[in-house]
Parts: C-alpha cells; sequence; structure tokens
C-alpha cells in the first residue's frame, strides 16, 4: 500500500518535470522544483515508513530546511544577473 | 502487487532520463535546474536502498548545495545566461571513445565485484563495532576503520577550495536585498544550526555525520550572505584559514597522538588507530572540527569573494 | 478501520499531489501555476501526514511530520511569494520597456 502510494507521487513528479524541461523562463522550472522538492518530501515519509527507517524523516527534514534556501538563492543571483 | 519493483523501476528510468536531459538540455540554467532535480532523485534512489547517510549527503550536498554553486558559477559569467554551445563532431570522438572506455572499466570492476557473503568483511567489521568508539556503523568506517580514506577526502575538498581561488572569474554585482528573504533567513537560521548539530552528534549512534552537518551550515551562511546579511567572506581573513585548515589539522594531530599513544618499540608505527578509552572523544572532535571546515569551505566555494586578489 | 481511515487520507493527499501537477503542467501563467504548486505543498503533503499518523500511531514520529509538514509549508510560501514577485517584476519590465 505504501510502496503504491509512493509510485504514484513518483509519477506525479514525473509530470512536474515536464515543467522543468519546457518552461519557457527560469521562473517557472523554479516553481517545478518546488513542486519536486515536496514530493519527495511526500515520498521519504511513505518510505520511512515503508522500509521502518526513522532516519529517512531526518532526509525529509533536511530537504525542507533547503527547499526555503535554493530558490531563494537562485532568485538572488537572476536579480544579480540583470544589474549587470 | 509489487510496488516495490514499479518503485524501483520508475526512479531507474527517472534517472537515466534525467541525467540525459540534464547533458542534452539547451540552455545552461535549465540543465543546471535538471541536475538538482537529478540530485533530489538520487536522494530518493539512497533512501529506498536503505542507506539513510547517503541519503541525508546527497540531499544537502548535491541536491541543494552543489545547486546554488552551478548557478552562482552560472552568474557570474561575463556574457548572458544562456550561451549557445556548438561543438563540432570531430572534436567529439576522442571525448566518446573516452566515455566508452571509461563505461567498460567501470562495467568490469563491477563485474569483478564479489556476490557471495563469504568475501563479505562486513561481519569482522560488525564483531569491532564494539571496539570503534561509536555505535554506528557507517561512522565507524568513515572515522576509525578507513579514517585515512576520510582524511584524504578533507584534503581534496580543501584543495577544490585553493583551486577555485585560483580561476580568474569576474566578481558577481551588488545584491538588491528583499525583506521577505531577509526575515525568512534570520527566522531559519537557528533551525538550520540547530539540525546541524543535531545531525553530527547523531552520527554516533544513527545516520548522520560531519559532511552532512557541515552542508547544512554552508546552506545557512549562503543564504544569509546572499542577503548581505553577512559581511563578505574572504580568504584574507584569518579565523576563515583558521576554520578551513581545522579539519584537516586535527585529523592529523590526532593521528600523530594516535602514534605516541601506541608506541611500541620494535613494532610498526601504528598511525590512525585509536585507542579505545580515547575513540570516541577523539572522533567527536575530529568530527566537530570537520563540520566546521567543510561548512566554510562549502559556503566560500559559493559565495566567497577576491577582493584580496586584485588589492 | 484505522487502515481504511490511513488509506483514505493517503488516497486524499495522492490527489492533491496530482492536482497540483496537473495545474503547473496545463495552467496558462506563471501566477496561475504558482497557485498549484502551493495546493500540493499544503493539502497534499498534509493528507499524507495525517494518513501516515493514523497508520502508525508513535506521537514522536507524527510530531516530526508535523515539524517537516509545517517546514514545507513556510518554505513552500517564501519561495512561491519571491518568485512571484520576481515574475511580477519581469512582466512589468516587459510591458513598460520605455523605463
Amino acid at each position: 500500500m505504501l510502496m503504491a502510494m509512493a509510485v504514484a507521487i513518483l509519477l506525479t513528479v514525473l509530470l512536474g518535470l515536464w515543467r522543468v524541461w519546457r518552461g519557457p523562463d527560469l521562473v517557472n522550472r523554479l516553481l517545478a522544483i518546488q513542486l519536486l522538492g515536496s514530493g519527495g518530501v511526500a515520498i521519504l515519509l511513505l518510505l520511512s515508513q515503508a522500509l521502518a527507517q526513522p532516519a529517512l524523516l531526518e532526509v525529509a527534514l533536511i530537504i525542507a530546511l533547503l527547499a526555503a534556501v535554493v530558490p531563494a538563492a537562485f532568485v538572488q543571483r537572476l536579480k544579480q544577473e540583470q544589474r549587470k | 502487487m509489487s510496488g516495490d519493483f514499479w518503485f524501483d523501476a520508475l526512479l531507474g528510468v527517472l534517472l537515466l532520463v534525467l541525467a540525459l536531459a540534464t547533458i542534452l538540455a539547451r540552455q545552461l540554467a535549465a540543465a543546471v535546474m535538471l541536475y538538482v532535480v537529478f540530485g533530489l532523485m538520487l536522494a530518493l534512489a539512497w533512501a529506498r536502498l536503505g542507506a539513510a547517510d547517503l541519503a541525508l549527503a546527497e540531499a544537502a550536498i548535491g541536491a541543494g548545495l552543489t545547486g546554488a554553486l552551478l548557478f552562482s558559477a552560472l552568474a557570474r559569467q561575463p556574457k548572458s545566461i544562456t550561451p549557445p554551445v556548438r561543438i563540432s563532431r570531430m572534436e567529439l570522438l576522442p571525448a566518446l571513445v573516452l566515455c566508452i572506455a571509461m563505461s567498460a572499466v567501470l562495467g568490469w570492476t563491477l563485474w569483478q565485484l564479489p556476490l557471495q557473503p563469504a568475501h563479505s568483511q562486513l561481519p569482522a567489521a560488525l564483531e569491532q563495532l564494539g571496539s570503534s568508539g561509536t555505535e554506528h556503523l557507517v561512522t565507524a568506517v568513515l572515522l576509525n576503520f578507513r579514517a585515512w580514506d576520510t582524511l584524504l577526502e578533507l584534503l581534496v575538498l580543501l584543495l577544490a577550495l585553493l583551486g577555485s581561488r585560483l580561476v580568474a572569474a569576474p566578481e558577481p554585482a551588488a545584491l538588491q536585498h528583499w525583506p521577505l528573504a531577509r526575515q525568512w533567513s534570520i527566522r531559519l537560521l537557528p533551525l538550520l544550526v540547530l539540525v546541524a548539530f543535531f545531525v553530527l552528534w547523531r552520527g554516533a549512534t544513527a545516520p548522520g555525520g560531519a559532511f552532512q552537518a557541515g552542508a547544512l551550515l554552508a546552506a545557512a551562511l549562503v543564504v544569509l550572505r546572499l542577503n548581505g546579511q553577512l559581511p563578505a567572506l574572504r580568504f584574507d581573513m584569518w579565523w576563515v584559514r583558521a576554520l578551513i585548515l581545522a579539519g584537516v589539522l586535527a585529523f592529523l594531530l590526532a593521528g600523530l597522538l594516535s602514534v605516541w599513544l601506541n608506541w611500541q618499540p620494535e613494532q610498526a608505527v601504528q598511525w590512525l588507530r585509536w585507542p579505545l578509552p580515547l575513540a570516541k572523544g577523539l572522533i567527536l572532535l575530529i568530527e566537530l572540527c570537520a563540520t566546521l571546515a567543510i561548512g566554510l569551505t562549502l559556503t566560500l566555494l559559493v559565495v566567497g569573494e577576491r577582493k584580496e586578489l586584485t588589492a | 478501520m484505522m487502515a481504511w481511515l490511513g488509506a483514505v487520507l493517503l488516497i486524499l493527499g495522492l490527489l492533491f499531489f496530482l492536482a497540483g501537477s496537473l495545474g503547473v503542467l496545463r495552467f496558462p501563467d506563471v501566477f496561475c501555476r504558482l497557485h498549484a504548486v502551493t495546493k500540493a505543498d499544503t493539502l497534499g503533503l498534509g493528507f499524507i501526514v495525517l494518513g501516515l499518523g493514523v497508520l502508525q500511531q508513535d506521537w514522536q514520529r507524527f510530531l516530526l511530520m508535523l515539524l517537516i509538514w509545517g517546514l514545507v509549508m513556510l518554505s513552500g510560501t517564501i519561495s512561491c511569494q519571491l518568485l512571484g514577485q520576481y515574475g511580477r517584476e519581469q512582466t512589468t519590465d516587459q510591458e513598460e520597456p520605455a523605463e
């Protein structure tokens, strides 16, 4: 049951990938990555339960924390790039 | 319903597709994004295999920090963010030969790996776990049984930083600051530092360790610097140099200490063998210094400034 | 009984993730796609956390999952807000080239 759910979420992640590949500009790609990050966290929560590995919850915590850092860094660099 | 099989198959195919897409993307920025997603999927693959330490490291370093590093490198390009890349077919031929040769060597190496449990070193390692100073097998392997390898890894990281300083990249322009981003980074900082030291501390009994903790610290420092809440970190500041070297130095000093403590006349020198009563303390000290060193090194790789070279 | 409740909650979470992905794929504009992303972040992950909490009944892990959910929601909010601001600056730049 849990692995089936993980497979399903992985498939929806696959849909989001299309936007990363195609997104006409960077903002589209960044928001798709945000979606993929949440999907990854969901899959990790399911895997932690399915494989009985509590440490995977910490991996999910790290992804949740860094999910805030990475887009902020990207956007700051984007604005830098424009100022040149 | 073998959900396991479908998950593994889908993840495997996804990883291959992402790798191909990263290489074939027409814009460098798109390639960087796809590489970040690839890192995330790789972290999921490690999680699926039950390797929580690797999943932690991949999520922190591969998905998060490397993405920021690549994008920061991209932003320092003098040209626009999407340079077209054109390579002639003749130039591709040596690369193709090299790729095929490397794949052949890797395949042959994989083939040679023994599959029989009798050849595995794991039972012997598990027996030695009690005398290693930690309760977690991965930490024991990294910082006791194969401490040499970890020391060399720290050296490699130091060399990468020194090498990156030799590349004359133009300085990024001044940043404009968003109040929202600044508020968020201030709120996030205590949590990142807390989780970093928690991960470091837990490395003794559960998945965790110095590299993961260092990557989290680096993420905190990078976002603070990008928001302008931290002054420029330059290599000519003495404390920056001291902290970066702290990891390798702590390791070397511990190694010398172990040589001195294990010294017996007429016997081979024992390098990096921790005596049992000191093992736990030594490992924790080395991991602490390594965390600070790795954190600062990764930060400098992403947001280091080189003004002292142009002075 | 608890197993059924957990399964229903998990499937609800999956539906919101699906909705988020379809939105990101099909909506015409960056700002609409940002809306879709936040649905997956908040309700999608929330239902999955609730479903797992019901299925496993270990309150410590449930608290950690709630913390993770809270962080994903907060970071998603901040990121999408920043992206929205940046997207709006992009579109106003294009609409007023005289500046």
